[in-house]
């Protein structure tokens, strides 16, 4: 195939992604596991960027935890949804922009049904104008907050002060991309390269001087799948999941993950720490693991914010190999105390997992 | 103690490079016959052990194969060696003399 052969095929992998004036929803598990993410992506759109976002507070969870786990009726979600659409409509915006891979699944099935059954659209516009008083325009645009860091991934290349580059070697850092599920597996074309070449985060892992790593588990799910997670015995499948992940990925020698989905993320970096204390194996250099980022921490590392203000410090597993690597400043004394000094504790200290 | 309330589940994946393939090697010097297997199943149906217990000749053989020898192990001593399985297999394969060369591999190599 010649090159523009290719660039045309490429091309059909492109989705369209707003330019600026999101709305912008939260994430139930990102904003609790990783609380500087979202504070970090805020901070970068609308100070390193320029650009119009609105982190409205009468958001509420979408509800998706509960309907994948078959407690939640599928015409409530669509009003709790129908809800968000109105907040949007009311506020002047037209572009959503969940943060969680869950919600931009749910955001994607729910238009998708109301495309094909209007009749459907009509009884959940019913079902919120006789619960809220509210209306509702569809958002002109649906993309996921990593779509837009993907989209501005050079905007924030030119501003960087740090590189994904070993200082000490001058070696490309090699990152693992891992993408949500829900981000491209139930909709392909609603994904950047669809469900076979997700480019969403191996293009800013490249944009950001890193080497990305293709190893055979890289399409693989985490194992989060909330079936999976919320009934303690079925916890054993969850991890196992993410086992297949590290050992297929191990003798590559990442040096770090990075995860679209927020449950990727705090899967992949707290199920690193149950494999050590059940088997004693950890996975990264030295009885460390691999350090697992979301992808705003990826950037805000590398425009140089501070990784205890991004909460670094929450991870499981430690970063500092990583912020070694980068040449990245930081000062241990601070990692669990806040900005004014005040000591907010420390976690107890694994058994095999170093930290 | 675990206070987890759960395993790291095993993985159900056969992985055809690493698994323990001696047994096969052993069994297919002994038995060449086992070669011709087109695992069509007809040894289980005659199987007059499968009718009361859970053995299963054709499993066997696929898990020989797969290189799986613990699940062999369980599985041998359910045999009667009665035979009808050699009479049933339409390609001639010598299933009673497998089932030996399995029995006497796994006295041979018993860890």
């Amino acid at each position: 195939m010649n090159l523009e052969g290719k660039q045309q095929v490429w091309k059909d992998y492109q989705k369209e992604i707003a330019d600026d004036r999101y709305y912008y929803a939260r994430s139930c598990i990102r904003q609790t596991f990783f609380p500087g993410s979202e504070w970090a992506y805020l901070d970068i759109l609308k100070n390193k960027l320029g650009k119009d976002v609105l982190d409205d507070p009468r958001h509420t969870t979408c509800t998706g935890i509960g309907y994948h786990s078959d407690v939640v009726p599928v015409q409530t979600i669509m009003t709790v949804v129908a809800r968000h659409f109105a907040l949007m409509t009311e506020a002047g915006y037209e572009n959503i922009t969940p943060s969680c891979i869950t919600s931009f699944g749910i955001y994607t099935e729910i238009l998708e049904t109301w495309a094909h059954h209007p009749e459907i659209e009509e009884q959940i516009r019913e079902y919120l104008w006789k619960a809220t008083g509210r209306e509702f325009k569809k958002p002109k645009n649906l993309a996921h907050t990593s779509d837009i860091i993907y989209k501005f991934r050079e905007d924030i290349a030119a501003q960087a002060r740090y590189k994904l580059v070993d200082v000490h070697t001058g070696r490309q850092l090699r990152g693992v991309d891992h993408i949500g599920c829900h981000y491209a597996k139930m909709f392909p074309s609603k994904g950047i390269g669809g469900a076979e070449f997700p480019a969403v985060l191996s293009g800013m892992i490249s944009s950001w001087g890193g080497d990305v790593v293709d190893y055979p588990e890289r399409r693989h799910c985490c194992g989060f799948g909330f079936r999976q997670y919320l009934v303690m015995a079925n916890r054993g499948y969850s991890v196992a999941n993410s086992k297949k992940k590290f050992e297929s990925m191990r003798p590559y020698e990442p040096d770090f993950i990075v995860a679209n989905c927020p449950g990727c993320a705090m899967f992949l970096d707290k199920w690193q720490y149950t494999i050590s204390e059940m088997e004693g194996t950890t996975y990264g250099q030295d009885g460390y693991g691999i350090p697992v980022l979301t992808y705003e921490e990826l950037a805000g590392l590398v425009l140089g914010y501070d990784p205890w203000e991004l909460g670094l410090q929450m991870h499981q597993v430690a970063v500092e190999p990583l912020l070694d690597k980068m040449g990245i400043a930081y000062d241990p004394e601070m990692k669990y105390r806040t900005k004014e000094g005040k000591d907010i504790g420390r976690p107890k200290c694994p058994t095999y997992l170093k930290v | 103690m675990n206070f987890w309330g759960f395993n790291i589940s095993e993985t159900r994946s056969i992985n055809y490079d690493t698994n323990d393939k001696d047994m096969l090697i052993h069994v297919l010097q002994e038995v060449p016959s086992c070669k011709l297997c087109i695992e069509c199943g007809g040894c289980t149906a005659g199987c007059t052990a499968g009718r009361l217990t859970s053995f299963n000749i054709r499993k066997l053989q696929m898990f020989m194969k797969r290189g799986e020898n613990k699940e062999i192990r369980e599985e041998l001593h359910k045999c009667m060696l009665c035979g009808k399985c050699i009479l049933v297999c339409p390609r001639g394969v010598d299933t009673r003399k497998m089932i030996l060369s399995m029995m006497k591999y796994i006295k041979n190599n018993q860890k």
